[in-house]
C-alpha cells in the first residue's frame, strides 16, 4: 500500500510532465544549485566530524554522555525553529553580527549559498559525528590493547586502524547526508531563494504557488526523482545506513594519546562542535521567552492543529510500520531496504505534487490539506521507523517465533501478548520520532494551505516572512517545546514496563 | 628479575595484591579459580591496568610507570592477537616498528621468524585465511621479533584442541628457551603447568602468592586450587 502510494503520486506527475518545453535556464540553476549545496554541505559535515567523532572516541569527560545524546538532538529540532536560532545567531542582527559591529566591521551575510550551507552542517555535522563515532566504537577493544602493547603513537594508530575503518564507512555517510541535503526544502526556503539559491525542491513549490504551473511542477518533481533517487542508489550501494546508533557512550581505554597537546586539542574539538550547536538553541530560548507571552490567537491555533496532525501521522505510521517490519523479519528481507530508499529518493513536495495533481479532479486538493499532510509525514518517517522496528522484530521472529507456534499462538494473540509488549520500547521510540518530525515538518503543508490553514511551522515562517520577529521568537520555542515533548511523551510511553 | 613490590594492580574496581619476584628466565605458570585475577595480575605487568600501590621492576628498573608499548613485556590474549586486515608479514613486522618501515635486514628477521614458526610461505595471507593454530603461530612469530625479555601468556591457546595446544606450549618453550625470556603463562590445566613450568604462582581472591615449585604445587595444592582443581 505504502509503494501504492508513492509509486501512485510519481506516476501521476510522470504524466502529468510537460516536457515538451524542456528545462528553462532557471531550472538549470535549480539543479546546479542542489548539487552543489549539497556536494558542499556533505563535505564539511564529515570533514568536520572525522576530528570531532576522533576527539569523543578516544576522550572520557564527565557530560560526554549529555554530549552525545544532545548530538541525537537535530534530528527531531524542527527546521524552521534551527533556522531562527541560526538567523539570532549569525543573521545579519545577529549575536555575531553585533559583536564584529563593536569594532566597526559590517554584519554577515547569512542569506545565499553559505546560509544554505551553514543550516545543513548545522543539521547533519551531529548526524555525522554520531555515525562516525559508531565507526570508532566497532573497532573491537582488543585492537587497541594490541596497538598498545605494539608501542603504537597515535599516528601509527591512525595508519592501521582509524583511517581503514573511516575509508569503509565515510564514503557512505557522505553519501547519505548528500542525499538529505539533496531535497532540502525547509531550509532553502527560509535562507535560499532567489535565482541564485533556489533547490530543485524549492522550485517545485514555487512553479506551484506563485506561477501555478502544475506542468513545470511535475517536470521539476521528475528531476527531483532522478537526482534524490539517483543519490540514494549511491547511498544505499555504499554502505547499509543505520542512524539510530545505540551504545555510543561508553569510551574505549586508549593509551597512546596521553599527550598534553592532543588532550588540548581534543577538548578544544569538543568544546567547539558544542557550542555550534548549542548556541542556536540557547539563542531560541532568549529570544522566545518575551514573545511567548504575546503570542496572537493564530499561533495557539496552529499548534493546536500541529498537534493533531502529529498524532494522526504517528498513529498511521505505527499502523504502516508494524506491518512492514514484520514482514520484513520473517521473510522479505529487501522490503525495507527498498522503502528506504522511496523514503530518500521521493520527497515530501514530489508526493504533494502528485496527490494534488490525483485529488485534483475530484475533490477540492485544499480541503484535504491536513489530512494529505499527515499521510505525507507518516510515509517521510516510515524509512527511520523500519530502521528502529526490524532489529528487535528480527530477535522476536528468531527467539520466540517457535515457542509461539509450538504453543498454538494465533495471529492476535501473539501480537498482543509477544509483539506489542517486546517491541515497545521500539515503537515508543519510532513513535517518538515520527511526532516530533511531523510537529516540526514545514514541507507539503506549504503546497495546500490556503490562508486560513496552518501549522505551526508554518505559521511561524509567515510571521518570520511578515517581520513580527517577536512573535515568530515565542512560536519557535512553542513549536521545540511541543517537538521535544511529543518525541519525550512517546519514548516515556515506550519506556515504561518495556520488556527488557 | 621481575619484581612486584607491594604491588595494588585495579581492574575496574577489581583488584589484585601482590608481592613476589620472578627470576630471569624462570618459566612460570598462573593458576587459581576464574575470576581470582590471573589476567589481572598479567594485564598489570604489561600496563593495561592502572598499578595504584607499590611498584613493578624489571632488573632494578621501575616499569610500573611506562606505558604498554615500552615495557619489556610481549603478551599474547586470548584472543585479539593479530589485526585481521593486514597479512601474517604485516603483522609480525609491526613488532619490529609500528611505522612498518622495514630495511632488509628487519625483513630477514620476519621472514626467518614466519620460517621458524613453521608457516613458510604463508606470509601472505590474512588470519582469516589461517587455521586458529596456524594464527596462533603467526602471532608467536611477531612475538619472536619482539625480542622482549618478558613473555606474558594469556591463554592465547585455549580455544585450541589438545594435540595442537601441547604443540604450541612446545614451541613457546623452545622460544622462550632460544631467547631466555622469562615466560609468565595463564592456564587452567595442572598437565599444561607440568609440561613446562617449572615454578607456579596461585591467584586467589584477589591475592598472588610468590612462585613456588611445580611439582610441590601440584603434588600438595594449597587449600583454594585445590578446590578448583577437584581435589579438595
Amino acid at each position: 500500500m505504502v509503494a501504492a502510494i508513492i509509486l501512485g503520486t510519481v506516476a501521476a506527475v510522470a504524466l502529468r510532465a510537460e516536457g515538451g518545453r524542456g528545462l528553462g535556464p532557471a531550472d538549470w540553476a535549480a539543479i546546479r544549485f542542489s548539487v552543489l549545496q549539497a556536494v558542499l554541505s556533505a563535505t564539511l559535515s564529515v570533514a568536520l566530524a572525522i576530528p570531532v567523532a576522533r576527539a569523543l572516541a578516544r576522550r572520557s569527560f564527565p557530560g560526554r554522555a549529555v554530549l552525545v545524546t544532545l548530538l541525537g538532538a537535530p534530528f527531531i529540532l524542527p527546521v524552521i525553529v534551527a533556522v531562527f536560532g541560526l538567523l539570532a545567531v549569525f543573521g545579519r542582527s545577529g549575536w555575531i553580527s553585533d559583536a564584529l559591529g563593536l569594532f566597526g566591521l559590517p554584519p554577515l551575510q547569512i542569506y545565499g549559498l553559505h546560509g544554505v550551507v551553514l543550516a545543513h552542517v548545522f543539521f547533519n555535522l551531529p548526524l555525522a559525528t554520531r555515525l562516525i563515532l559508531q565507526g570508532w566504537r566497532d573497532i573491537p577493544a582488543e585492537r587497541f590493547r594490541l596497538a598498545a602493547a605494539l608501542g603504537f603513537a597515535p599516528r601509527d594508530t591512525a595508519r592501521w586502524l582509524e583511517r581503514p575503518m573511516l575509508a569503509r564507512v565515510v564514503p557512505g555517510i557522505w553519501a547519505v547526508i548528500f542525499a538529505i541535503c539533496l531535497s532540502s526544502f525547509a531550509v532553502a526556503l527560509t535562507l535560499g531563494g532567489g535565482p541564485r539559491a533556489t533547490t530543485v525542491e524549492l522550485a517545485i513549490f514555487q512553479a506551484f504557488s506563485f506561477d501555478f504551473d502544475l506542468g513545470r511542477a511535475a517536470l521539476l518533481a521528475v528531476i527531483q526523482i532522478a537526482l534524490a533517487g539517483g543519490a540514494a542508489l549511491v547511498a544505499l550501494w555504499l554502505s547499509p545506513f543505520d542512524g539510530t546508533g545505540g551504545g555510543l557512550d561508553r569510551p574505549v581505554r586508549r593509551w597512546d594519546s596521553g599527550s598534553a597537546g592532543l588532550r588540548l586539542l581534543d577538548a578544544g574539538l569538543i568544546a567547539a562542535a558544542a557550542v555550534f550547536l548549542v548556541l542556536p538553541l540557547a539563542a531560541i530560548v532568549a529570544d522566545g521567552v518575551p514573545g511567548l507571552m504575546r503570542l496572537p490567537p493564530q499561533v495557539w491555533q496552529a499548534a493546536a492543529v500541529s498537534v493533531a496532525i502529529a498524532a494522526v501521522s504517528t498513529l498511521l505510521l505505527l499502523a504502516l510500520a508494524l506491518p512492514m517490519a514484520w514482514a520484513a523479519a520473517t521473510g522479505a528481507r529487501a522490503l525495507p531496504e527498498a522503502a528506504a530508499m522511496l523514503g530518500i529518493a521521493v520527497s515530501p513536495l514530489v508526493i504533494g505534487t502528485g496527490a494534488f495533481i490525483l485529488v485534483n479532479p475530484v475533490a477540492d486538493p485544499f480541503a484535504l490539506a491536513l489530512p494529505v499532510t499527515a499521510l505525507v509525514n507518516a510515509l517521510m518517517a516510515l524509512p527511520f521507523a523500519l530502521r528502529i522496528l526490524i532489529p528487535g522484530a528480527r530477535d522476536i521472529a528468531e527467539g520466540q517465533g517457535r515457542l509461539a507456534l509450538s504453543l498454538g499462538m494465533g495471529g492476535p494473540a501473539f501480537l498482543r501478548l509477544v509483539l506489542l509488549p517486546r517491541l515497545r520500547a521500539r515503537l515508543g521510540f519510532a513513535a517518538g520520532l515520527t511526532a516530533a518530525l511531523s510537529m516540526g515538518d514545514l514541507g507539503v503543508i506549504a503546497l495546500f494551505a490556503d490562508p486560513d490553514t496552518a501549522t505551526l511551522p508554518l505559521q511561524m515562517y509567515r510571521l518570520m516572512g511578515s517581520y513580527r520577529t517577536e512573535a515568530a521568537a515565542g512560536a519557535a520555542l512553542l513549536l521545540l517545546a511541543l517537538a521535544l515533548a511529543a518525541f519525550w511523551a512517546c519514548d516515556r510511553m515506550g519506556q515504561r514496563h518495556a520488556e527488557a | 628479575m621481575l619484581k612486584l613490590e607491594s604491588a595494588l594492580i585495579d581492574n575496574g574496581g577489581f583488584r589484585v595484591a601482590a608481592d613476589l619476584s620472578v627470576p630471569a628466565g624462570a618459566r612460570i605458570a598462573v593458576m587459581g579459580p576464574s575470576g581470582a585475577g590471573k589476567s589481572t595480575l598479567l594485564g598489570g605487568i604489561a600496563g593495561f591496568h592502572d598499578l595504584i600501590a607499590g611498584r613493578i621492576l624489571w632488573q632494578d628498573r621501575d616499569i610500573g610507570i611506562l606505558p604498554p608499548g615500552q615495557r619489556p613485556c610481549a603478551t599474547l590474549f586470548q584472543d585479539g592477537n593479530l589485526f585481521p586486515h593486514l597479512t601474517v608479514e604485516q603483522n609480525v613486522g609491526l613488532g619490529i616498528d609500528p611505522r612498518l618501515r622495514l630495511d632488509t635486514g628487519a625483513q630477514a628477521r620476519v621472514a626467518l621468524a614466519i620460517e621458524h614458526v613453521g608457516l613458510r610461505g604463508l606470509g601472505g595471507r590474512r588470519p582469516a585465511q589461517l587455521s586458529g593454530g596456524q594464527q596462533s603461530r603467526a602471532a608467536l612469530a611477531r612475538v619472536l621479533v619482539q625480542g622482549r625479555p618478558l613473555l606474558l601468556l594469556d591463554e592465547p591457546f585455549s580455544a585450541l584442541g589438545p594435540a595442537l595446544k601441547e604443540e604450541m606450549l612446545d614451541l613457546v618453550a623452545q622460544i622462550a628457551g632460544d631467547t631466555g625470556a622469562t615466560l609468565l603463562m595463564v592456564t587452567h590445566d595442572p598437565a599444561d603447568a607440568a609440561r613446562i613450568a617449572d615454578a607456579v604462582i596461585v591467584v586467589a581472591e584477589g591475592r598472588a602468592d610468590p612462585p613456588a615449585p611445580t611439582a610441590a604445587v601440584l603434588a600438595d595444592p594449597p587449600e583454594s586450587l585445590a578446590a578448583y582443581l577437584g581435589r579438595g
